[in-house]
């Protein structure tokens, strides 16, 4: 393998401690779960999502969940990333606006809508939108919608990524990307947890 | 929402089907490159999955994941509480199909159809006894974004009797539905 292990080296997590042995006893999981980072970030074709695109989502994905060690990685992947640093205040400034507690959304009309909540329906702030262009402004729209209230998702949402230039292609690969996301800092808030719990 | 789908409005453990909103690829264009990333031929059947499948190396890496996650019963948490973690996880995101399917195999594997039910009809707050309970409150406080999930959830799960393998396994199952939910939710909807 290329690189570390991602969510190891997120999470803190050494060679030979407690959480390494138990990590271990789900070796496909954990090899699949890094070729998954690999998959969306070292692509074979990033001919339908740009690596600058998976970049300044990730970066933004991962800012909507609060500071963490995985905010900080992905921010500094795009920092790093080729046209990166030119979107650094746009996507600090859109983290900011877009910061809310979720999950939350509406149900089918029917019984659970009694369990509808309300929440922000983010949309880019008018400063961030030329820097970003069309396509990222559409993509951060559905990332915050996919990060916050993902039962409020409906096919008009992909008719408006299409029209923004997204191909079928690329609004899989971005989708996976968001969910994965979604994943990752998951996995690794609660090995952190668990690692500082045990310290 | 398209007229012609019959959307379930209550969650349930019925078998549902599912309809893209976005075009798959069509069975007949399906390479090796595809095969590989379906890593189960059959799965070229499922709309869902030949939608997917327009990305193969996320989907295989996904998949095996997945499996990993769920099926390496040899040690760790029983599957019963690992499909407890995902339908808990996917009743709090909303995701009506991912609980579903999940909700089914946590009623297969622990023999308790009932307290699944109720799990689906009461919502999170259920009361399904102490261990269930602490499996249930923890995948709910990972799926909170920003994630709630803390020092209190692994002292209930120890006292729930999980050992960190367990709660290692807690953490993977929960955690890889906020993965599947967000899918499954804004690709498609399901259909009775």
């Amino acid at each position: 393998m290329s690189t570390t292990d991602i969510i190891d080296t997120l999470a803190g997590i050494a060679p030979g401690s407690a959480l390494d042995a138990i990590r271990a006893r789900r070796l496909q999981a954990r090899e699949n779960a890094q070729k998954s980072y690999l998959a969306l970030f070292e692509p074979i074709d990033a001919s339908d999502v740009s690596l600058l695109e998976r970049a300044a989502v990730a970066a933004f994905v991962t800012g909507l969940h609060g500071e963490s060690p995985v905010a900080t990685f992905y921010r500094d992947k795009l920092a790093a990333s080729a046209g990166g640093a030119a979107l650094l205040d746009a996507i600090d400034a859109e983290i900011a606006r877009g910061r809310t507690t979720g999950p939350y959304g509406s149900y089918p009309a029917g019984p659970l809508s009694v369990e509808n909540t309300a929440g922000l329906i983010y949309r880019v702030g008018a400063a961030s939108k030329s820097a970003l262009g069309t396509r990222l402004v559409a993509a951060l729209e559905h990332a915050h919608l996919l990060v916050f209230r993902p039962r409020d998702a409906s096919s008009t949402d992909m008719k408006a990524l299409l029209a923004a230039g997204w191909s079928n292609t690329g609004i899989v690969t971005f989708s996976q990307l968001v969910a994965f996301l979604a994943f990752q800092v998951r996995v690794v808030t609660g090995l952190r947890t668990l690692a500082a719990v045990n310290g | 929402m398209s007229a012609a789908v019959n959307s379930p409005v209550v969650f349930t453990q019925d078998e549902l089907g599912w309809v893209s909103w976005i075009e798959p690829l069509p069975e007949a264009e399906l390479t090796e490159r595809h095969f590989a990333g379906l890593v189960d031929r059959a799965r070229a059947k499922s709309e869902y999955f030949r939608l997917l499948v327009r990305d193969p190396e996320v989907l295989e890496a996904r998949t095996k994941t997945d499996k990993d996650i769920f099926y390496n019963t040899a040690d760790g948490l029983p599957r019963a509480e690992r499909e407890l973690a995902a339908a808990a996880t996917s009743r709090y995101n909303g995701c009506i199909y991912c609980a579903s399917v999940h909700a089914r195999f946590a009623s297969t594997y622990s023999k308790r159809r009932e307290d699944v039910q109720k799990l689906l009809d009461e919502g999170i707050k259920a009361d399904l006894g102490e261990r269930w309970n602490a499996v249930v409150k923890a995948s709910v406080a990972l799926a909170a974004t920003p994630i709630a999930f803390g020092p209190e959830n692994i002292k209930e799960l120890r006292s729930a009797g999980l050992d960190d393998a367990e709660i290692v396994d807690v953490i993977n199952g929960a955690s890889f539905f906020n993965w599947a939910n967000r899918l499954m939710l804004s690709l498609g909807e399901p259909s009775k």
